[in-house]
């Protein structure tokens, strides 16, 4: 049930991405919280705002994942391709890929699969044409949820891989 | 950090009696009925004589392997060091084992403490030692003397005199501030060592210094450090270029063994600390992690997911010879070889649930120790005979704490920490 909620929400999100056209200019990063599939950017790091907001306004963010699998899925896929666009559209922009995992594993693994899962979207991007020079990966393993219960419909959105724009 | 000055002068009193004497504790089975002892009062004209008698009497306590007798109960207190105790109606209560002591600071200012171990039923003197030490390390002077005792009465070397370093957590669980932080065993003398800005987690004592191998966030680039606990001074464990994760150091502190990830694979590696010389040991395209060495050096143990599901494997010092011993129901993570050799520690998960348990180094032999909800990441005490482990509680505002559990299973206890608390490891034996 939550994952199809959340496949909703990006599919809306890249609905957006398909036909908004760039406008990065725009200036502001705070108030545009929609829903739970294009929820907050990760916050670590200084990142530049407005680059923040345009990439969670019109593209979805982050992608999610199955228990303890790094594939991609389609609704990540469609996510991705979406990214790609944007980021061949923006070829001055580069991303941070940040993996993470819920909270149901260990300390070290989590970390591993989180890298894994920043290593899937690079890989994606990558294949879609996108310059391998602009794009970095983190791993925050399970240190960074996002939701906080302790219930499958929290692990599945933590279980997640998000871009941010550097 | 404090500089702790033992100037010590540690001198036998008694020869020693003959190993085979009538009262020892037998450890070996598993759930020991605790030996009665009574501890008293050290004779002292300071506060010493009271809260090192405490301080005694809640490490044994705490081991389960104890019983210490009401203070309500005691039929005198404070007695002179040298004098016999009333073993007959010590007998009369039924305690086996009794502590006499002597608490004095010197004209010097240094305190010199005393203390005597007694059979009660046989009337004889079992052990007896004397410190010399600055007045501040009297909790240290009472670990000492709770080792004494414990290595008497069980014929294994105590743990009382070592620490914990852990990861001390603030903060809600989204932006978690996590520090390293340091106590004695017994949770008092609790310090942090790191500020909080950066993220550090998973810290390892090393077996032979006052050093910490842990991995930290700092500047988003995530990387195995060293941690000096004397100086303070932190430095990165060599020049990586992928993230490095899950260190420990070689059992002669030469060398950190840890896994190095690129482009989303983690192997492991070892470093030499004095050559800086790198070395691969795994070259899987699965996640191999948590690596840990045997205590002689020769064999590593580590988990992989190379089949699947996180599995145990062992393999020689330079990664040849790998072999899974891992083949119960679940997934398998985070193993360390004990000191002595013989268990490996783990946890497994089961279903909804994480376990702590223990096995042979050839995987037979499992042992689950405890269960719930979230157990994770146990860690030996030196001897080998208790482990320490964090516990996650549920919910949104739920947290890790502090747990120790004698490898038998029994005497599950809550280490208590100003805040919520994970990832501990234990000193090796300071002495």
């Amino acid at each position: 049930m939550a994952i199809a909620n959340n496949i909703r929400t990006i599919l809306m999100a890249l609905f957006v991405g398909f036909f908004v056209t760039a406008c990065a200019g725009n200036t502001g990063g705070s108030g545009s919280s929609s829903g739970s599939g294009a929820a907050r950017v990760s916050s670590s790091g200084g990142t530049s705002d407005s680059g923040v907001a345009y990439l969670k306004r019109n593209v979805a963010d982050r992608i999610f994942f199955n228990t303890n699998t790094t594939g991609l899925n389609n609704a990540a896929r469609a996510t991705l391709l979406a990214q790609a666009e944007w980021l061949k559209q923006n070829g001055s922009i580069a991303l941070r890929i940040e993996g993470h995992a819920d909270e149901r594993g260990t300390r070290e693994y989590n970390l591993a699969l989180g890298a894994r899962r920043a290593g899937a979207v690079r890989d994606f991007l990558i294949s879609q044409g996108v310059s391998a020079n602009r794009l970095t990966t983190i791993s925050f393993g399970k240190e960074r949820p996002v939701s906080l219960c302790t219930e499958e419909r929290c692990w599945t959105k933590n279980r997640r891989a998000v871009s941010v724009v550097r | 950090m404090k500089h702790f000055i033992l100037s010590t002068l540690l001198l036998w009193l008694a020869a020693t009696l003959p190993a085979e004497a009538a009262l020892k504790i037998d450890i070996t089975r598993g759930n020991v009925e605790p030996l009665p002892i009574a501890i008293l009062n050290f004779k002292s004209d300071s506060q010493f004589g009271e809260t090192i008698a405490q301080v005694i009497t809640a490490d044994l306590e705490r081991s389960g392997l104890f019983r210490p007798i009401a203070k309500d109960a005691h039929i005198e207190s404070g007695i002179d060091v040298d004098a016999f105790p009333l073993f007959q109606q010590w007998r009369v209560i039924n305690a086996l084992a009794l502590v006499s002591g002597s608490a004095t600071v010197l004209l010097d200012g240094r305190l010199h403490v005393e203390f005597r171990l007694w059979d009660v039923v046989a009337g004889e003197q079992m052990e007896a030692l004397r410190f010399f030490a600055t007045p501040d390390s009297w909790r240290r002077i009472a670990h000492l003397v709770s080792d004494a005792i414990y290595e008497r009465l069980t014929g294994e070397t105590g743990y009382f005199d070592t620490r914990i370093i852990f990861v001390a957590e603030s903060g809600t669980k989204d932006r978690r501030v996590k520090k390293l932080a340091i106590m004695d065993q017994d949770g008092h003398a609790y310090n942090e060592l790191t500020n909080g800005r950066d993220l550090t987690i998973t810290p390892r004592f090393s077996p032979t210094a006052q050093e910490v191998t842990y991995m930290s966030f700092t500047n988003n680039k995530p990387r195995v450090y060293l941690f000096n606990i004397e100086t303070g001074n932190q430095e990165v464990v060599g020049d990586f270029p992928g993230m490095t994760f899950a260190p420990r150091f070689s059992p002669d502190g030469q060398k950190i063994i840890m896994s190095l990830e690129r482009n989303g694979n983690a192997n492991i590696y070892t470093l030499d600390l004095r050559t800086r010389e790198t070395k691969r040991l795994t070259a899987s395209l699965a996640i191999d992690t948590a690596p840990c060495f045997s205590p002689d050096g020769r064999q590593i143990i580590f988990e992989s997911d190379r089949v699947g599901s996180q599995q145990l494997y062992v393999m020689d010092a330079n990664g040849s010879n790998i072999r899974r011993i891992s083949y119960g129901k679940g997934r398998y993570a985070t193993p360390v070889w004990s000191p002595r050799g013989d268990l490996i520690a783990f946890t497994k998960t089961l279903g909804d649930k994480f376990l702590i348990g223990v096995m042979k180094t050839d995987g037979s032999g499992e042992r689950i120790l405890t269960e719930g909800f979230h157990n994770e990441g146990p860690a030996w005490s030196p001897n080998g005979r208790v482990i320490t482990f964090f516990r996650e509680s549920k919910g949104e505002e739920g947290g890790p704490t502090l747990w120790t559990v004698d490898v038998t299973g029994y005497n599950e206890r809550p280490l208590q920490t100003p805040n919520f608390a994970s990832d501990p490891s234990w000193s090796p034996l300071i002495r």
